[in-house]
């Protein structure tokens, strides 16, 4: 009797709850301790452990890449073919192809000085179009600026296109941008900026407007991987996963940031990597899989939406063009790189033939596609190309809603100056209205 | 009228008042932009407990956690956040906890908010944006809690940039910034969050931006300044008038982009001379904008050059604050020397 009492005690003194003491209880008292058995610092979901152990960050192989053809465009696991229609994959096909004719027009004309500057797609154009075949045209999308495929799926005419890179009276963006600068309220994707990574947290807020909204539509947010060193790129990623916001992050990781090739740029598991540490639905896919990055897109659309979560996708591609007209990459990498993914893994070769083997296509469609597509791009390339300028004086406006009054005083005195000196000034390149 | 029409006729036009200090006038000015439009939502470090400074306590409850709510410890995360949830049609009022912290946000107000219309050709905007965060001196803040730095966004166009004096401008002000078209920075003097007490309408009311406000009518000299440092003037102006005889126009600018730039020179234009106090650093302070566009503007109309009575250009100091800060006495020494020029 004595020494169980003594010893319940002791047991006492700590237990502040414990009212009556016998034997029975001290099984009852060490229960009531089992929360002893996890810690219970606040957010915690951690187990204890007794062994000096560090997690080595290379232990494992990185999150798998999802595929559902192998790089000759065969299907591997029948179960993944998103079973699209002909018509959806021809249009898919020709929207990849035409993107391609286009970037290499627009290229060419910036080599000849017609336009000041350009950025090609060269190797992502199924990261383009396979994401932007799995949302609604209503989703809004917030773009880094190699991202033209997903305007032209949703339907950006090539004059429209080419309107903007001119900067001419029709551009959309009234010519205060460089090209490839690309916007449309019809087509819900938000004016490029060039900035990197801004449009990311940007995109979490758009979500949760959304969401309050209750509109059934989410936002879909395009980065590269060298973006996803911004700091914006942390901001969003933990933002989006606390604030339960329906916004799908679509890594365009194309293993170079202009020279800087990813293992520059990060030492982790990618970015696929850092998703689970935000607290977000992660998936890693070969990017040069339409069908991936489609059946990806759906999926992470989906849960966005149904679970009012997050959700990142690692889309693994190549860029195959160099980062813009002002760079020469054979400077940091090689020409037989390059020709590697050119010529064994390019979306648009293994749509064609997943194309080929469903009897879909063929060599005189391909001829006949070819020549169309070439024929319009350089038809709306000369529209673009003749027509004017927007008037100068747009300088002055949009910086506000309404122009205050210290803005319409440069303007007026500007307007002076130019009707003295006119014949120093390109105004005949300029709408007068 | 006698002193009770006149009173009655306020009554009439103003409606019912309660004494409000700075923080509980913002408070019911959120209240009230809160109620009024469904789409607004608060957000910021702390805001839905009440805030640090107490500007938000009571709006989650009243208003539901969905539209008061805390975010992560990230300023550019918060404007850039603020910028997107503007552009999909929420109007987005955000906290930044105090202005010495908004830095890591300038890149997402600066490059995108302002820029927003602007590079989109009017297709895109991020009208419906307020940032609001507490500013200037506090008695003890040092170099992190003490800044005011309107004048690094006055630099930037597509902005506006409001600092109300007190509880009853701070009400109406907020609220035209919330309802203004264009993304908004409004930042409130910390030491006047329950230093200044005024006597609030209830109702919801609105005061416009860019309009200069002339607190005291003078002729010999036009003083100008914002936010705490109006109050700081109107003690000069007595001082002025006391011991030199001298009759003070005191001009609270209110804004600070777009700027009221035709009150000042209307003033000028009579008075002859003009000192301007801040306490932001002299050079590149908001001072030197008003100094070279009023000196263009009124140049032949000056009797002394344009003085400026601000803070030192050093960061702002702990223990030296007393010495620091653009006081009544430098700027009586200023109004002396500009009236004896």
């Amino acid at each position: 009797m004595l020494p169980i009492r003594l010893a319940c005690y002791g047991l006492r003194s700590v237990a502040a709850n414990c009212k009556r003491i016998n034997i029975g209880a001290l099984s009852q008292i060490t229960r009531k301790f089992s929360s002893d058995e996890r810690p219970q610092f606040p957010g915690s979901r951690s187990q204890w452990t007794e062994k000096l152990e560090f997690i080595r960050p290379d232990l494992y192989d990185g999150i798998p890449v999802y595929r559902v053809m192998d790089r000759k465009g065969k299907v591997i696991d029948p179960s993944q073919d998103p079973q699209l229609s002909q018509e959806m994959v021809i249009k898919m096909y020709k929207c990849m192809t035409q993107l391609n004719t286009m970037d290499r027009i627009l290229y060419e004309s910036q080599r000849q000085g017609r336009i000041s500057f350009y950025m090609t797609n060269y190797g992502e154009e199924g990261t383009h179009i396979g994401s932007a075949a799995a949302l609604d045209p209503k989703d809004l999308i917030f773009g880094q600026y190699r991202e033209a495929g997903t305007l032209m799926w949703r339907g950006f005419t090539l004059d429209q296109f080419m309107n903007q890179c001119y900067g001419n009276m029709e551009d959309g963006g009234k010519g205060k941008q460089m090209p490839v600068h690309y916007g449309s309220k019809d087509l819900n994707f938000v004016t490029i900026s060039s900035p990197l990574g801004t449009q990311m947290p940007q995109a979490v807020g758009a979500a949760y407007s959304y969401k309050r909204a209750q509109n059934g539509l989410c936002v879909m947010c395009y980065f590269g991987e060298g973006t996803s060193s911004e700091g914006d790129a942390h901001a969003a990623l933990n933002f989006s996963a606390t604030l339960d916001c329906p916004v799908i992050f679509f890594c365009r990781n194309n293993g170079y940031a202009i020279s800087t090739p990813s293992k520059e740029q990060y030492r982790g598991d990618g970015i696929a990597g850092r998703g689970p540490a935000y607290g977000m639905l992660t998936i890693r896919v070969d990017g040069n899989d339409v069908f991936a990055v489609y059946n990806a897109t759906a999926k992470a659309r989906q849960v966005a939406l149904n679970e009012m979560r997050p959700v990142l996708i690692e889309a693994m591609t190549y860029r195959i063009g160099h980062h813009s007209t002002s760079d020469d990459s054979t400077a940091y990498r090689s020409v037989d790189e390059v020709r590697y993914w050119d010529e064994r893994d390019h979306p648009i070769s293994r749509l064609r033939n997943y194309m080929l083997s469903k009897g879909w296509w063929g060599d005189v469609q391909e001829k006949e596609w070819k020549e169309n597509c070439k024929r319009q791009v350089m038809t709306a390339f000369a529209r673009a190309e003749k027509k004017l300028k927007p008037n100068w004086k747009e300088i002055f406006t949009d910086v506000y809603h309404e122009m205050p009054s210290h803005i319409t005083e440069q303007l007026k005195q500007m307007e002076e100056h130019v009707q003295k000196y006119a014949e120093h000034y390109p105004l005949k390149n300029f709408s007068k209205d | 009228m006698t002193a009770a029409e006149k009173k009655e006729m306020l009554r009439a036009v103003i409606g019912e008042t309660q004494r409000m200090n700075l923080f509980q006038a913002i408070n019911n000015s959120l209240d009230l932009a809160l109620s009024s439009d469904p789409t607004a939502i608060i957000f910021g470090e702390d805001v839905a407990f009440g805030g640090v400074f107490r500007c938000t306590v009571g709006l989650q409850e009243k208003h539901g956690k969905s539209r008061v709510f805390n975010t992560p410890l990230c300023e550019q995360g918060i404007a850039g956040f603020g910028i997107g949830a503007a552009t999909a049609g929420a109007t987005a009022i955000a906290e930044i906890q105090f202005a010495d912290y908004i830095l890591p946000a300038f890149d997402q107000i600066c490059n995108e908010a302002a820029k927003y219309r602007y590079r989109s050709g009017g297709l895109y905007d991020c009208g419906s944006l307020t940032i609001r965060a507490p500013c200037s001196a506090v008695g003890h803040g040092a170099l992190y809690h003490s800044q005011s730095p309107e004048a690094f966004f006055a630099h930037c166009p597509g902005l506006k940039v409001v600092v109300p004096r007190g509880p009853i401008k701070a009400k109406g002000l907020l609220l035209s910034c919330i309802r203004d078209k264009n993304p908004c920075l409004f930042f409130e003097p910390k030491i006047l969050y329950r230093s200044a007490v005024e006597q609030v309408p209830v109702k919801e009311y609105t005061m416009p931006l860019s309009k200069a406000d002339i607190l005291v009518e003078g002729d010999d000299i036009t003083l100008v300044g914002w936010g705490t440092q109006v109050h700081v003037l109107r003690e000069v102006c007595q001082l002025a008038k006391d011991q030199l005889n001298v009759s003070c126009e005191l001009i609270d600018l209110v804004t600070i982009l777009p700027w009221d730039k035709e009150t000042i020179a209307q003033s000028v234009k009579k008075t002859g001379r003009l000192l301007i106090a801040h306490e932001a650093p002299l050079t590149s302070g908001f001072g030197a904008e008003i100094a070279a566009s009023i000196q263009h503007d009124c140049f032949l109309n000056l009797e002394a050059p344009i003085e400026r009575v601000t803070g030192f250009d050093t960061p702002f100091p702990h223990m030296f604050e007393p010495f620091y800060m653009p006081d009544k006495w430098r700027c009586f020494e200023a109004v002396k020397k500009l009236v004896n020029y």
